[in-house]
């Protein structure tokens, strides 16, 4: 079988290089349009139509946003403008709209915790970093802990205990969305895992979990969280007032998470299930080093929409009294020193543009993932 | 070593190896340790709830509740009990979330499709849409639409007069109000027997056209009939509608119906979000027909608007209703965000409102779980009858 072939090649070992296309098929610019955007006089029509529309909206928009806002000034700039947003504004609740009322000392904590946060993050994500299972470790166990006693503080470590009511602004809308992400990534496992064991009661207790928070507005499940998790316990144990909405978002996006989970259990092959217990291997042992790791690496696209998801849904944990970043906008634009004109709208364009920033990046991230994935399958 | 294999134990020890024992025993842990959580959990609800006065029983129900609510679709006054206050919320619920389905589905579908057109700004107009509109949160967008949108809109006095006596301002829109006079009943039977009509008339025309290969102006001829014939009516009894226009009185409008600004609000929002994700459901099910479909409907002769609707869509759809559901779902979850504009919806009545009043958070909740839980448990059984009904019949 091996050694050289006695025939010469019949394949010339140099491959030509590809040529351009001929002139005549080229598309110049006119045919372009032609084309793509007046192939039919309908076609035409609607190419006219949406310009102007598009164009409209663009300008509404940077005009708005750029060309008619205050750039400079303070209140009477901004009272004297009905036009364009009103950007010293933003910059003087800029703090406030971060950090809530944390204490302006102390401030360096929750910058630390964030960073801490952001590093572990971009390592867990990037998908060529070195030894991402230790990322991961620090970040679903030792980053909690961490992140704990940085922001609230432990007074034996010199760094003084702030109340939860300080709590504030993008902080918490950041926190809320990592220990979201933290809690429920395990427990969503759990749960997938418990919804396809073999034993029927532990599937049951899953299903209905599952299906009943999943059938349930998140509204209901934090004046759930917030009424009854209070008469559920002893005075003694009743948890902070921040506590009971993450246990809620923790809850309620578990659910989510266990069917994304669930689906990357489905999508691994049944050979891998009986190869592993062919060879012995115990039920935890198999789905640790066989099953999960797997089954985790295709839903990561699955698994971000989700986050997005939560991310989004942060935003209602103002119903129960906690000033997430959307409720800090809210308390902003109302403040009477500001009364303006454009105030609200200016309030309601940044955080739209925050939002939008943090939900854009995390899907593109999930997109290309997915496009890695199906490449990753084809070869 | 054929006896090793084939000896079947023959009697089966209580072992801990045994899997189906251990398993027994998991399970046993499990429930006991939730029957433990739950017995725990009750008894101690039931003496804080004691401790702290509130009702642990549903007398509440009957009692008279003492708020107004502002948009009811029932009767409903102060002197109503709570337990109409909540049919109201229900009733509310449905209403809003119907509507928005609705008009995300038109929305969504126009999107969807408008972004696969080979028309180049259609369709980048229409991905900018969906990127833009999903990526912000729905409340954001609810608060927007009510605040600085409607809310921002003129005080009644100074309203924004549109033609027909319509009335645009702060307080929401004020359209005139129908009053039917006598002879009324007899235009709404011609539109019945209209109806009627155009069923029969679809039946014939199918039948002809499998007898004879022509088409038949179905739509032409329905259209004509549904307008046609309640309209000579109408005018035969001698236009038996009047129209009572809005009045400005003191500081609002008298007479005409309202649309009030947080229902509107909620509406839009609503729709607006939903449609960005129903129209990537639409795209995705449309780009998952085969190619070969278009291409042989196209070799068939048929327009592309004809090839959409006879080839492709029908074909689409038992791809996009599963995820449509969802979205369904979805929205009519969503439509609790009603509480933070003040549209009276079940969440905002009754486990805002009546929760407050009567502190009996337990059954509140559970009632209003209830609701959720049945809406949905009823919509995922009519998709999965429709699924059956339009699953590919395979042999």
């Amino acid at each position: 079988m091996s050694g050289q072939s006695l025939h010469p090649p019949l394949v010339g070992a140099p491959l030509l290089p590809p040529m351009a296309p001929p002139s005549g098929i080229r598309p110049s610019p006119a045919t372009w349009i032609r084309k793509n955007l007046f192939s039919t006089p309908f076609s035409g029509v609607l190419t006219i139509c949406f310009t102007v529309l598009a164009a409209w909206l663009l300008h509404q928009f940077v005009s708005f946003a750029v060309l008619d806002a205050v750039w400079a000034g303070g209140q009477e700039q901004c009272r004297a403008n009905p036009e364009g947003a009103c950007w010293p504004f933003i910059v003087e609740k800029f703090d406030y709209l971060r950090y809530g009322a944390y204490p302006v000392s102390e401030r360096w904590r929750v910058d630390l915790t964030l960073a801490i946060g952001a590093v572990l993050i971009a390592w867990l994500l990037w998908k060529r970093a070195p030894r991402r299972n230790v990322a991961a470790l620090l970040f679903f166990v030792a980053y909690p802990v961490v992140a704990f006693v940085l922001l609230r503080g432990v007074a034996s470590l010199d760094l003084p205990v702030i109340d939860t009511v300080l709590w504030g602004g993008l902080l918490i809308t950041l926190l809320m969305s990592i220990v979201g992400i933290v809690f429920s990534l395990p427990l969503g496992v759990l749960l997938a895992l418990g919804r396809r064991s073999e034993l029927p009661f532990v599937r049951a207790v899953c299903v209905i979990f599952i299906e009943v928070v999943r059938g349930v507005p998140f509204i209901t499940v934090l004046f759930m969280a917030n009424f009854m998790m209070p008469l559920f316990v002893p005075d003694y144990l009743t948890p902070d007032r921040l506590l009971r909405p993450l246990i809620a978002i923790a809850l309620f996006s578990s659910a989510y998470m266990a069917e994304v989970v669930r689906a990357g259990l489905q999508a691994i092959p049944k050979g891998q299930y009986e190869a592993a217990k062919a060879l012995g291997v115990s039920y935890f042992t198999m789905m640790r080093l066989i099953i999960l790791p797997q089954a985790l690496t295709i839903v990561i696209p699955g698994i971000v929409s989700t986050f997005i998801g939560l991310f989004k849904d942060t935003t209602l944990v103002a119903i129960v009294g906690i000033a997430d970043f959307l409720r800090a906008v809210e308390t902003a634009r109302v403040d009477p020193n500001w009364a303006g004109p454009t105030i609200s709208s200016t309030g309601y364009l940044f955080a739209g543009l925050v939002y939008w920033i943090f939900c854009f990046g995390m899907s593109r991230y999930s997109q290309s993932m997915e496009r890695a994935l199906a490449r990753g399958h084809k070869s | 070593m054929s006896d090793v294999l084939l000896a079947a134990p023959s009697r089966r020890s209580l072992s801990l190896h045994d899997a189906k024992v251990r398993g027994i025993i998991y399970q046993l842990l499990l429930a006991a340790s939730l029957l433990a959580l739950a017995v725990g959990i009750a008894v101690q609800t039931a003496s804080n709830m004691r401790a702290r006065g509130i009702p642990l029983s549903f007398g509440f129900w009957n009692e008279a509740a003492g708020f107004d609510i502002n948009q009811t679709l029932i009767p409903y006054d102060t002197l109503s009990t709570y337990g109409q206050a909540f049919w109201v919320g229900v009733v509310n619920t449905l209403y809003v979330s119907l509507l928005g389905i609705v008009l995300a589905t038109i929305l969504g579908f126009v999107v969807g499709i408008a972004r696969l057109s080979p028309n180049w700004i259609v369709s980048k107009v229409a991905a900018s849409y969906v990127e833009i509109i999903r990526n912000i949160p729905l409340l954001l967008q609810l608060l927007f639409w009510y605040n600085a949108v409607l809310k921002a809109l003129p005080a009644p006095r100074a309203s924004i007069e549109l033609p027909g006596g319509i009335y645009l301002n702060n307080r929401g829109l004020i359209i005139p109000e129908i009053q039917l006079y006598a002879g009324a009943g007899t235009v709404g039977l011609a539109f019945l027997a209209a109806s009627i009509f155009c069923v029969a008339f679809w039946f014939y025309a199918r039948r002809a056209q499998n007898r004879t290969g022509k088409q038949l102006p179905g739509l032409w001829v329905s259209l004509a009939a549904l307008i046609g014939l309640p309209l000579a009516v109408f005018l035969l009894v001698g236009s038996p509608v009047s129209f009572v226009t809005p009045e400005l009185k003191g500081f609002n409008y008298r007479g005409g119906h309202q649309l009030y600004p947080e229902f509107a609000a909620l509406l839009i929002g609503l729709s607006v979000y939903t449609a960005s994700f129903i129209a990537e459901i639409v795209r995705s099910g449309i780009q998952a027909v085969p190619k070969g479909q278009t291409e042989a409907a196209h070799a068939l002769g048929l327009a592309p608007g004809k090839t959409l609707r006879l080839v492709i869509v029908p074909q689409a759809l038992r791809i996009i209703i599963p995820p449509l559901t969802s979205q369904y779902l979805n929205l009519t979850k969503n439509s609790s965000l009603a509480v933070f504009i003040g549209y009276p919806d079940l969440v905002q009545v009754f486990a805002g409102t009546v929760l407050n009043q009567t502190g009996a958070a337990v059954q509140v909740m559970a009632i209003t779980l209830s609701v959720y839980l049945a809406i949905s448990l009823v919509m995922s059984m009519a998709m999965n009858a429709f699924n059956q009904r339009f699953a590919i019949v395979e042999r």
